[in-house]
C-alpha cells in the first residue's frame, strides 16, 4: 500500500476512534484497498496529467 | 386467459396468476365488468390477511385507497377513463413522499411528514393510480437486503426463510402476493432490479433522471434511479409512462420488437462469479433466444472489473451528505450496519470523489461502446438466488463470497453509467428460487430497451408475463 494511503487510514481511523466510532476500524480497512486500487487506476483512466506511458509511481 | 408456454424453463406460481397483470385488470375496468374499488379492496384484503408474514407493507392506506377508489368507480362511470393506470392499485416504496403519510425509510429516525406528493407520486394519481400503501426496504435503501430495516426483514414469498432482495423488496413481495399490480421503487445499485430477481418480477430502471426523483429520500443523488416493478414488461412500461409525466394512455403501451435482435453478453467480470442456478438458468435463456433466431455475441466491457471501487467513492460520500445532519442527532436510532456505511463516506477525500467521477465518464463511454450495434446488452440480472435472511456471505464455487458484493455486482455499472436496465424473469434455479437476465439499453433509450424487453420476455416465457403474473 502506498504511504499516503497508509496515512490517510491512520488518520481516519484515528479520527474515527477519537469520535467513538472504533468499529469503523475494519470497514475504513476495506475502504482503503478500494481506495488504493482506484487510485492505481488512474493511468488506466486515462487520468489528464499522468501521460500514457508514464511509469507506475514507487513506493 | 394466456397460458405460460415455457419449454424446459420453470416458473414458480404466485397469488397473482390468479388475478392477470395490470393491463388485464385494465381492460376490465375499462369495460366496466370490473370495479376499482372491488380490486382495491380485494388487494387491502390480501395485505391484511398477508402482511405479516411477508413484512411487505410499513403503511397501509385503506381509507385513502377506498376512496380514491370510489372516487375512480365514478369518473369511469361517467365516461372520464384516464387510461391503463385508472382505478389500477399501487404500492409506492417508503423512501417517497405521499402527502399526509410519514416518509419512515425503513428506519426508526424520525421520519419525514411531507404536505406534498412527490412529483412520482403526483404523476401516478393524475394517471388515475390507487396508492394502497407504502412499502418496506432496506434502511434508507443503503442494502441489499432488508436485514437491516426498523420494520422487520421482508420475507421472500417463494422460501420465507429467505431475503426477498432490497433495498426495494416490500415493492417486489407485494406484486407476487397480489398485494397490488404496480409498484413503484428506487435503485442506485440494483435496488428494483435486485428484489425483482429475488422474486421473479420485471424491474426496471429507466436512463437517470428520466423520472422525477424529487421528494425522494436521497441515497447518492448521482446513482438514484426511480423506477418500476411489475408483472410484465407491458405493465413496466405503463407504469414508466405514468411516472415520468403523468399520461399511461392505452396507445403508449410499446410495440414489442420484431425481428432478430442483436444481443451482446459481456463475459468478463460479469459471468465470472454466478451459482448454479443462475449459470444454468441464463445459459437456458441464452440457447432460446439463440434458437429463435436471434444474434447473440460474446463482448468485454473496459475497466468493468473496478466497477465497486469507481462506485463506493461516489456512492459513499453523497450518501454522508444528506445524511450528516441526521448522525449528529440521531446515531442511535439507525441500524448500527447503515450507520456505519454512512459514517465511512464521511472519511472520503474530495480529491478520491472528484477521482471516481473522472472515471464514471470513462466507464459511461465503455457501456456506450460495448453498445454499439445492438439492441441491449444481455446478462444475469443478479449473480445469485435469494440468500438466506441475515445471511453476511454465499459460497460461490467453494469460495465464500460477501453478500452485499454479490447482489451489487451485475447491476451497480449501469448506476455509474446511468443506462436503462430492465431485470426480466427467466425461470428458476434447481433450487426453486427466481432468477432473471437484464437487459441494458442505450442511454436515452428505454423505450427502445421495453420493446426489446417484450420480446425477449415473449421469447423466454411465451409472453405470458413476469413469474409473478400475467396469466389473466
Amino acid at each position: 500500500m502506498r504511504n499516503n494511503v497508509a496515512a490517510w487510514l491512520a488518520r481516519s481511523v484515528a479520527d474515527a476512534e477519537a469520535r467513538g466510532l472504533p468499529e469503523l476500524k475494519p470497514l475504513l480497512e476495506t475502504l482503503s484497498r478500494s481506495l488504493q486500487a482506484l487510485r492505481d487506476a488512474d493511468q488506466e483512466f486515462g487520468h489528464p496529467a499522468i501521460p500514457e506511458d508514464d511509469e507506475p509511481a514507487a513506493g | 386467459m394466456r397460458t405460460r408456454s415455457s419449454g424446459t424453463l420453470q416458473f414458480p406460481r404466485t397469488m397473482n396468476q390468479r388475478l392477470g397483470s395490470l393491463l388485464d385488470a385494465a381492460r376490465l375496468l375499462q369495460r366496466r365488468e370490473l370495479s376499482p374499488v372491488e380490486l382495491t379492496r380485494a388487494c387491502l384484503e390480501r395485505i391484511a390477511s398477508g402482511n405479516d408474514a411477508s413484512r411487505a407493507f410499513i403503511t397501509v392506506m385503506s381509507e385513502q385507497a377506498l376512496a380514491d377508489a370510489q372516487r375512480a368507480e365514478k369518473e369511469i362511470g361517467k365516461g372520464r377513463y384516464r387510461g391503463p393506470l385508472h382505478g389500477i392499485p399501487v404500492s409506492v416504496k417508503d423512501l417517497m413522499d405521499v402527502a399526509g403519510t410519514p416518509t419512515t425509510s425503513g428506519s426508526s429516525v424520525p421520519a419525514r411528514k411531507p404536505a406534498h406528493d412527490a412529483p412520482v407520486v403526483a404523476n401516478l394519481k393524475r394517471a388515475g393510480a390507487i396508492i394502497v400503501g407504502k412499502t418496506n426496504l432496506h434502511e434508507f435503501a443503503f442494502g441489499t437486503t432488508t436485514d437491516e430495516t426498523a420494520f422487520g426483514a421482508v420475507r421472500n414469498p417463494h422460501d420465507r426463510s429467505r431475503s426477498a432482495g432490497g433495498s426495494s423488496a416490500g415493492a417486489a413481495v407485494a406484486l407476487v402476493e397480489g398485494m397490488c399490480y404496480g409498484s413503484v421503487g428506487t435503485d442506485t445499485g440494483g435496488s428494483i432490479r435486485i428484489p425483482a430477481a429475488a422474486c421473479g418480477v420485471t424491474g426496471l430502471k429507466p436512463t437517470y433522471g428520466e423520472i422525477s426523483a424529487e421528494d425522494v429520500v436521497p441515497l447518492s443523488t448521482t446513482c438514484d434511479h426511480v423506477g418500476p416493478l411489475a408483472l410484465t414488461v407491458a405493465d413496466a412500461a405503463m407504469l414508466y409512462y405514468a411516472m415520468t409525466d403523468g399520461d399511461a394512455s392505452a396507445d403508449r403501451v410499446p410495440e414489442t420488437a420484431e425481428g432478430p435482435l442483436w444481443l451482446g453478453v459481456p463475459v468478463p467480470y460479469f459471468l465470472d462469479k454466478l451459482d448454479e442456478g443462475t449459470r444454468t438458468a441464463f445459459a437456458r435463456s441464452r440457447a432460446l433466444l439463440a434458437d429463435s433466431g436471434h444474434s447473440i455475441a460474446d463482448l468485454s466491457i473496459a475497466h468493468a472489473e473496478r466497477t465497486a471501487d469507481v462506485y463506493l467513492h461516489i456512492v459513499l460520500p453523497e450518501s454522508a451528505w444528506y445524511h450528516t445532519p441526521l448522525l449528529e442527532k440521531y446515531a442511535d436510532k439507525y441500524s448500527p450496519g447503515v450507520r456505519l456505511r454512512l459514517e465511512m463516506g464521511r472519511y472520503v477525500l474530495a480529491e478520491d470523489y472528484v477521482r471516481a467521477m473522472h472515471a464514471r465518464t470513462v466507464l459511461r463511454r465503455a457501456v456506450d461502446k460495448a453498445l454499439e450495434g445492438l439492441d441491449a446488452l444481455l446478462l444475469p440480472a443478479l449473480a445469485i438466488g435469494a440468500p438466506p435472511l441475515g445471511a453476511a456471505s454465499v459460497a460461490i464455487d467453494g469460495t465464500s463470497e460477501p453478500v452485499r458484493a454479490m447482489m451489487l455486482r451485475l447491476t451497480q455499472l449501469f448506476n455509474i453509467t446511468g443506462h436503462p436496465a430492465i431485470a426480466v424473469p427467466c425461470g428458476t434455479g434447481a433450487d426453486g428460487l427466481p432468477r432473471a437476465i437484464q437487459l441494458v439499453g442505450h442511454r436515452g433509450g428505454t423505450e427502445r430497451l421495453l420493446a426489446v424487453a417484450a420480446a425477449v420476455e415473449r421469447q423466454i416465457i411465451g409472453g405470458a408475463g413476469s413469474v409473478g403474473g400475467g396469466a389473466g
